[in-house]
């Protein structure tokens, strides 16, 4: 395994794989009584968000805390931060203190990477989302939960068509789901107006449409993702009403999906914009999961990142 | 190399350790075999089937992957996780049997008793091994042994099972030297 995990790309094949099936081992321990290994006892992991995040941030905490990791949450509001230290100074800062982990999340794109060819930190770097690049994580999480419901849970993603609709231009999860969708056989569908595309898409492993009603009848999963306003300075489309009518998923555009197709979200939602409220708490959303599946694929990442020898690789068992 | 048990002695052994179980046990209603990676989970189905064939009835068989109960992960690669398989009706109250191919430190049986301990409370814990090789770092005995191996630390005992290595038998190997 590798020692950062900085995008979906430096996965291969195989370790997508590992990862995969090593979360769904993960996912008993989430299911059992005692919710809790002993397997990262003593070590500490950091939590080092710039940005605001809900779920990813108490996901990695919730993970690292089923596996006996302690867990130090620092967010940029009402830190040093805010009193203009840099991103090198808050991490020598934890490096100090003796972090085996640092997860990253950073309102700008290569934040992460930057941490991990540093020499301010020792540990394992975690990319949890820089700026508009990636967030491998999310894409882990979201493979995991298709190969669950539509490959029973083994397997790679062969056969499967996935749409991904909206503010591909923005997204991080999108650019990650790319890479990672397509490492794993499946074909991507990038459904948005052609201003919400980023320059250079055609070069990405997925086909684009400006039409999400050719698309959906021939989809197997699609993902809705959210329309970024905070990013958004300029105006990308005339309308919010506008932007609904042709690229939100409301019951109408629902029925026309296949009968096992399942709705995704990476969250938070923008109700009544690119989904209906009616839409999100369907019976075919997976919403929810997806952020129980998001635990215990941060479990296995966790676990295969921190849990070995320092700079080994798989193996076999071994007697002992 | 030598052959420390051929395949007709683990047969017999593991038909003795069946009988035994059912003594101790008086019967086998409240018994569950839970299976310990890789090798031990086949011996678990194959003692599972033996005592289930004297009994005339099915006993309860799991896995029990106890990696991420182990105390010497940071000594060694990362291992990869094995499926591990709930028995039907759970551990509660039973008297669960942990199976294993070679006891050696003790270390496994050891992370094995914290992992079972996750999963519920059984009435007791029994230990059935093919080999004992001696070499105990732990206070940690077993109830059922097929042989007892006398060995050197260096020396490396494998156990082949047809299931995954297409042959029956123990071998006695010494660590070459490099």
């Amino acid at each position: 395994m590798m020692r950062h995990l900085l995008s979906a790309s430096d996965l291969s094949y195989e370790q997508a794989l590992l990862i995969l099936d090593t979360a769904q081992e993960m996912a008993k321990v989430s299911e059992s009584s005692v919710k809790k290994l002993p397997t990262l006892r003593g070590r500490t992991i950091v939590n080092l968000f710039f940005e605001d995040s809900t779920r990813t941030r108490i996901s990695f905490e919730a993970a690292a805390k089923r596996l006996s990791a302690d867990v130090i949450n620092f967010s940029a509001k009402g830190s040093s931060v805010s009193k203009g230290e840099s991103l090198k100074d808050t991490a020598q800062t934890l490096q100090a203190m003796g972090a085996d982990a640092v997860i990253i999340r950073h309102g700008s794109s290569g934040a992460a990477k930057r941490l991990a060819d540093s020499h301010w930190t020792s540990g394992a770097v975690i990319n949890a989302g820089d700026g508009t690049h990636e967030h491998p994580t999310q894409a882990l999480l979201d493979a995991f939960t298709i190969r669950k419901h539509l490959h029973v849970g083994v397997g790679d993603l062969r056969g499967l068509t996935i749409a991904i609709v909206g503010d591909i231009l923005h997204s991080r999860v999108a650019r990650s789901n790319v890479i990672l969708l397509s490492l794993l056989g499946a074909q991507v569908i990038l459904v948005a107006p052609p201003t919400l595309l980023p320059l250079g898409v055609e070069a990405w492993p997925a086909q684009i449409s400006y039409d999400l009603d050719s698309v959906l009848p021939q989809v197997d999963a699609v993902m809705m993702l959210r329309v970024q306003q905070e990013r958004m300075a300029d105006f990308f489309f005339p309308t919010a009403r506008e932007y609904s009518h042709y690229f939100g998923l409301n019951r109408r555009r629902l029925s026309s999906l296949k009968s096992n197709a399942i709705i995704m979200h990476p969250g938070p939602m923008n109700r009544g914009l690119e989904i209906t409220a009616e839409v999100a708490d369907s019976a075919r959303s997976v919403i929810l999961e997806q952020v129980t599946n998001g635990v215990s694929v941060r479990m296995a990442v966790l676990y295969l990142l921190l849990a070995g020898a320092p700079s080994g690789d798989i193996e076999g068992s071994v007697q002992v | 190399m030598s052959v420390a048990l051929p395949a007709v002695d683990i047969s017999r052994a593991l038909i003795r350790i069946s009988h035994e179980i059912i003594e101790k046990n008086s019967g086998s209603d409240s018994i569950v075999l839970m299976g310990i990676p890789t090798r031990g989970a086949f011996l678990a189905q194959r003692l599972a089937q033996k005592i289930s064939t004297i009994e005339g009835h099915q006993i309860p068989v799991g896995t029990l992957d106890i990696t991420l109960h182990r105390d010497d992960l940071r000594m060694n690669p990362i291992r990869p996780l094995v499926p591990s398989l709930s028995p039907t009706g759970g551990i509660d109250g039973r008297d669960v049997i942990l199976v294993d191919d070679v006891l050696f430190s003790g270390r496994t049986i050891r992370a094995a008793l914290d992992a079972l301990g996750d999963l519920g409370r059984p009435r007791s814990v029994q230990l059935a091994v093919l080999m004992d090789r001696g070499h105990r770092e732990l206070p940690i005995r077993a109830d059922y042994v097929g042989k007892n191996l006398p060995t050197s630390r260096s020396q490396v005992v494998k156990v082949h099972l047809t299931e995954i290595d297409g042959i029956d038998e123990v071998v006695l190997e010494s660590e070459e030297v490099k």
